[in-house]
């Protein structure tokens, strides 16, 4: 690991400023600090902002307010997200392990980097390391990368699971910066990686997150979160989906899916979804929806399999979420 | 012997000081002004090194950069410790510019602090001149060969003929199987702190085999062994990584010899996977023929493994094969593929847990071809001896596993059609298939030390990586000495102890147990010695034959007095400890008149969801004939570990690797998957109570091996039951299970 030095803050204008000047954010730390460890990861000052005053999770009426810094046990354990979006409580225990969500936090969440081997490879071309690098991934091993948004820079997938499902609720990110407050979808956090895909997010020099909105819907209770992967815990998605369905007498007013796995940024699956509004909420539809999510999508060697992994994994998170009791 | 400790199922002796910490593992024995030193790994996977920058030299802290251009050529004087490839040559390392495989040790760098030596490994600029590697068996350029020079296995094993048997048998199946390159990723990594005193070197470093390492060093560097001290009393899991002796520990000595201080060298997670052996990729082959009422009338088995360019590794891929089952016509054969990797190793359960894969699942095919139950099949061909050397087996319960395994198990539930079971929308398999290992025993030996205040010290230069060898070898001196366990002290793990065999194969009981109690009789007849020779003993002037030790009491046979204490007799005699070493092997006549083996039958259930081609395991049982248990906690904690580790090589243990420059592409915990708790679910161990009179004179037969085989191919063969699919790779993931 490389020296750096670390200060705390103690309000958001400190941490802002701090950033500005630049520092680089540390709450959790459970991607920074491994990445720093193996020195993908290369910041020469940190900020903690642990002891910033993110840490309030509430409801709104129906909505959620979610601090950034609200742990991910916290946040899965929390009465309200059980009552108002279990969706977001059943896809956070999916994810890591306990231990790493004892510590890591809702906004670092989103934030994290990259499953793909070669961006923790030093001594292998990667683009989203270092830009122009070359992609070891595309004639690589490509096993459990996208097939959605992907470029010839770049396959990488995003690894988070709570934002699948937050992106398929249509949640918004609250953020503070230098020139002040923005909200803006969660979906929008995330950029496609094109010609560069080390520019992965949308926020600003200093930006910081400083909580999730989640607005509350008629879906709820009716939403799961489905993870594939070859082993139980600790284990990225190979393929996963959210689906969130509205019913009337067993016929879909509305439907919402975002999908993990298949994209290099969670990705909504909107096709699917306007093909679902007005159908019944039986296996047929839903299958025919699913076929729609391979619009677009190319996969490599080792990935192909999720071109048929993708749509059922679709279909079975629809038929959770429509059966749920 | 009166047992009273061997059988009880005693809790750990060294559990609390384990899980407080107290237990002190190889990295942690740090020395006063210890530098650290940091591996530079190859980043090619074939060529020579063109040049090295050593403008990291001057960076802070920067005590040492070696490499091959500036490290003393080293003597590497020739060594086998019985558990290197005999055919080969080991790694030198740092001794020339050529690259053999991604992850070589190229460079080390030593500095004051971790922290510097990483950060001038990170900067030290290293120019290659690549070329292509060679890394999967299945590439047009790779090449078997047979295995050369090997005195232990024979390659060709041929009896009857089996091509003739094969065409015109009523039923055959023919099939194939890839099992994937692991890594054995215990806990702890590969650790080593070298110390130099003049000519004598300390390593406190991570090993299953101590006496081996020492001699090993003493090789490398033409050191005379007993100025070599190898020190490690705990091994946080190994699994057979740590039998051989690895480059990094030469590195560790070279490197405090260089920088005249003590060097800590721990290797990290990546390069765990590169220089420290696997349990390598076989590709197989197993055809079998039978007649309709399912007597095998020929088996073929071709079996490949990968090694190295430099080394020839060779495990018993197919020996379970020869004497499994009844067959008049058998033909087992086994090649080597050499890769550009380094060398692999003994992985628990070494060659039959990935040959008995093999066997396993295609009488498995048999038994659905033949519409007869997989263990009704496996009884009509059970064998009366051991077809393929003529001998009686010295024990062979198999059939009693099954029974005892079924009836448990509740096997008549399973209804033998594919897909016919389930639960809800999952689909549900129910498998079995047989486990066994040999029961081996290399010479071993121990001292046993009798004190004034009647406790004895046992000490034998053995290991301990988690099957509980220290609580074990303990029961079995307090039986022998007739005392409670609790005075008795074992120690282990240090190479000044008298050598034991490698902690491996299984046999740490057989043969340190064999040793310790021969050290016990060996002090005892010492002390009758000194009794005698006491004109105030009751003994005095006594024979052995007239006397008797009961309950830790030396008196007269069949006496009513209960004689005379330990302590009374090593107080007797001014209270200098008495103490023996003894060596011992098994006699070589047994290895002639019998064939010594553990089996195990195991039975698994597994579901399989059809929608997305998740199996999961819901339970497994095995059943096993191993002997006399000496610790049925230990025991069964043991099996526990080899089932789980046979849930990681059926579903989840694969080490990828990027074809074009050999490197791992999951060198890293989170992607090299291993199961979790959430994996596992019920598991069940039953022992057959089997005495075997000939194995050795503890009747034990080891357990760490065989309770790993058999889990693999039994849930392979849940899978099919499960789904009607026969996955012919390993591990089965979920890209193999779609659309079933």
């Amino acid at each position: 690991m490389i020296p750096f030095s670390l200060q705390k803050a103690s309000s958001v204008g400190d941490a802002i400023a701090a950033a500005r000047a630049g520092a680089r954010y540390i709450a959790g730390g459970t991607t920074l600090v491994d990445l720093m460890r193996e020195e993908v990861e290369q910041p020469d000052r940190l900020v903690d902002i642990n002891a910033l005053p993110l840490k309030r999770l509430q409801a709104d009426g129906d909505d959620l307010v979610i601090g950034a810094l609200v742990t991910m046990s916290a946040c899965a354990a929390h009465p309200d997200v059980k009552r108002l979006q279990p969706v977001i409580s059943e896809a956070l225990l999916e994810g890591a392990s306990p231990q790493l969500r004892n510590l890591a936090t809702m906004g670092g969440n989103l934030l994290q980097r990259t499953r793909c081997p070669y961006f923790r490879m030093l001594d292998a071309g990667c683009n989203k390391r270092t830009p122009d690098s070359g992609c070891s991934a595309m004639d690589g091993y490509n096993g459990n990368h996208a097939v959605l948004g992907t470029s010839s820079h770049c396959l990488a997938t995003h690894a988070s699971d709570v934002a699948v499902a937050l992106v398929a609720l249509d949640a918004t990110m609250q953020v503070l910066g230098p020139n002040g407050e923005r909200t803006f979808p969660v979906e929008d956090l995330f950029r496609l990686p094109g010609t560069t895909p080390h520019l992965e997010h949308t926020l600003q020099p200093g930006e910081l997150i400083t909580a999730i909105r989640v607005p509350g819907g008629r879906y709820a209770p009716r939403a799961r979160y489905l993870k594939v992967r070859d082993r139980s815990s600790y284990e990225f998605a190979v393929v996963s989906a959210a689906a969130l369905l509205d019913l009337e007498n067993g016929v879909i007013r509305e439907a919402r899916i975002a999908c993990g796995g298949v994209g290099t940024k969670p990705w909504r699956m909107r096709a699917c979804e306007q093909a679902l509004a007005g159908r019944p909420a039986d296996r047929s539809s839903f299958e025919l929806a699913a076929r729609l999510s391979l619009a677009g999508a190319q996969a490599r060697s080792g990935n192909k399999f999720k071109m048929e992994l993708m749509p059922a994994t679709i279909v079975r998170a629809l038929e959770l979420a429509r059966d749920v009791p | 012997m009166n047992p009273q400790a061997i059988g009880k199922p005693l809790t750990r002796i060294d559990g609390r000081a384990k899980v407080t910490g107290a237990a002190r593992y190889a990295a942690e024995f740090n020395q006063p002004n210890q530098a650290y030193a940091v591996i530079v790994s190859s980043t090619i996977g074939l060529g020579r090194i063109t040049g090295i920058d050593p403008a990291a030299e001057h960076l802070p802290g920067v005590l040492a950069i070696i490499s091959h251009l500036n490290a003393p050529r080293l003597p590497y004087n020739p060594h086998k410790g019985g558990i290197d490839p005999s055919y080969g040559e080991r790694l030198h390392v740092l001794q020339d510019d050529q690259v053999r495989f991604y992850g070589q040790p190229v460079a080390l760098v030593v500095a004051d602090t971790l922290v510097r030596a990483e950060r001038a490994a990170a900067a030290l600029r290293i120019t290659y001149d690549a070329q292509h590697p060679i890394v999967g068996p299945r590439d047009k350029q790779a090449k078997p060969i047979a295995p050369e020079a090997d005195g232990r296995l024979e390659a060709d094993n041929v009896r009857g003929d089996p091509e003739a048997a094969l065409a015109s048998a009523a039923v055959a199946v023919d099939i194939t199987s890839d099992i994937a390159r692991q890594n054995h990723h215990p806990m702890e990594p590969h650790a080593t702190i070298a110390a130099w005193d003049g000519d004598r070197l300390t390593l406190w470093s991570k090993s299953q085999f101590v006496a081996n390492e020492q001699e090993e060093i003493a090789a490398v560097f033409g050191m005379a062994p007993e100025n070599v001290q190898v020190i490690c009393p705990f091994v946080g899991g190994a699994f057979g990584t740590s039998l051989r002796t690895w480059p990094h520990v030469t590195l560790a000595a070279l490197a405090a010899r260089q920088v005249g201080r003590p060097v800590k060298l721990a290797l990290t997670r990546r390069q765990m996977s590169f220089t420290t052996g696997h349990r390598p990729r076989t590709l197989q082959r197993m055809a079998l023929g039978a007649t309709r009422d399912g007597r095998l009338t020929s088996i073929i088995h071709e079996g490949t493994g990968e090694t190295s360019r430099y080394e020839q590794f060779i495990e018993s891929l197919t020996s379970g094969t020869d004497f499994m089952y009844s067959c008049p016509n058998v033909r087992t054969r086994y090649r080597l593929v050499p890769l550009d990797t380094g060398t692999p190793t003994y992985m628990r359960g070494p060659g039959e847990a990935s040959g008995m894969y093999a066997l396993e699942t295609a009488l498995d095919e048999l038994a659905y071809k033949l519409g007869i139950d997989p263990i009704e099949l496996r009884r009509r061909n059970e064998p009366r001896i051991d077809e393929s050397t003529n001998r009686p087996f010295s024990s062979r319960s198999l059939m009693a596993c099954y029974d005892i395994g079924a009836e448990r198990f509740g096997w008549a539930k399973r209804t033998p059609e594919p897909q016919s079971m389930r639960d809800g929308r999952l689909l549900i398999g129910m498998g079995t298939a047989t486990a066994t290992y040999p029961a081996m025993q290399f010479p071993a030996s121990a001292r046993a030390r009798l004190l004034a205040d009647g406790t004895a010290e046992i000490e034998s230069a053995a290991s301990d990586m988690g099957p509980g060898t220290y609580t074990s070898m303990t029961q079995v001196a307090a039986d022998t000495l007739g005392i409670p366990v609790g005075r008795v002290r074992f120690s282990l793990g240090n190479s000044d102890f008298p050598p034991a065999p490698p902690h491996g194969g299984s046999q740490t009981m057989a043969a340190v147990g064999s040793a310790i109690r021969a050290a016990c009789l060996a002090v005892q007849d010492l002390l009758v010695e000194r009794a005698a020779a006491n004109p105030r003993s009751p003994a005095h002037n006594m024979g052995k034959e007239a006397l008797e030790w009961v309950d830790g009491h030396l008196r007269r046979k069949g006496g009513a007095a209960s004689g005379q204490s330990y302590a009374e007799i090593v107080g007797a005699a001014g209270g200098v400890p008495v103490e023996a070493t003894v060596s011992v092997a098994r006699d070589p006549e047994i290895d002639n008149k019998y064939s010594m083996h553990a089996f195990g039958a195991v039975f698994v259930e597994v579901s399989v969801d059809p929608d997305v081609g998740i199996a999961r395991v819901r339970r497994a049982l095995g059943a096993y004939g191993a002997g006399r248990i000496v610790n049925p906690r230990l025991a069964r904690s043991q099996c526990l570990g080899g089932m789980i580790g046979g849930i990681g090589m059926a579903l989840m243990e694969h080490t990828s690797l990027d074809a074009r420059d050999g490197r791992p592409v999951n060198a890293h915990m989170a992607e090299y998957l291993l199961p979790v708790n959430l994996d596992i679910p019920d598991l069940d161990v039953l022992f057959v109570d089997e005495v075997d009179p000939h194995v050795n004179p503890l009747g034990v037969k080891g357990l760490g091996e065989v309770s790993l085989v058999g889990m693999a191919p039994a849930i392979a063969n849940a899978v099919f039951h499960a789904t009607g699919r026969r996955i012919h790779e390993l591990p089965i993931r979920i890209e193999h299970l779609l659309g079933v």
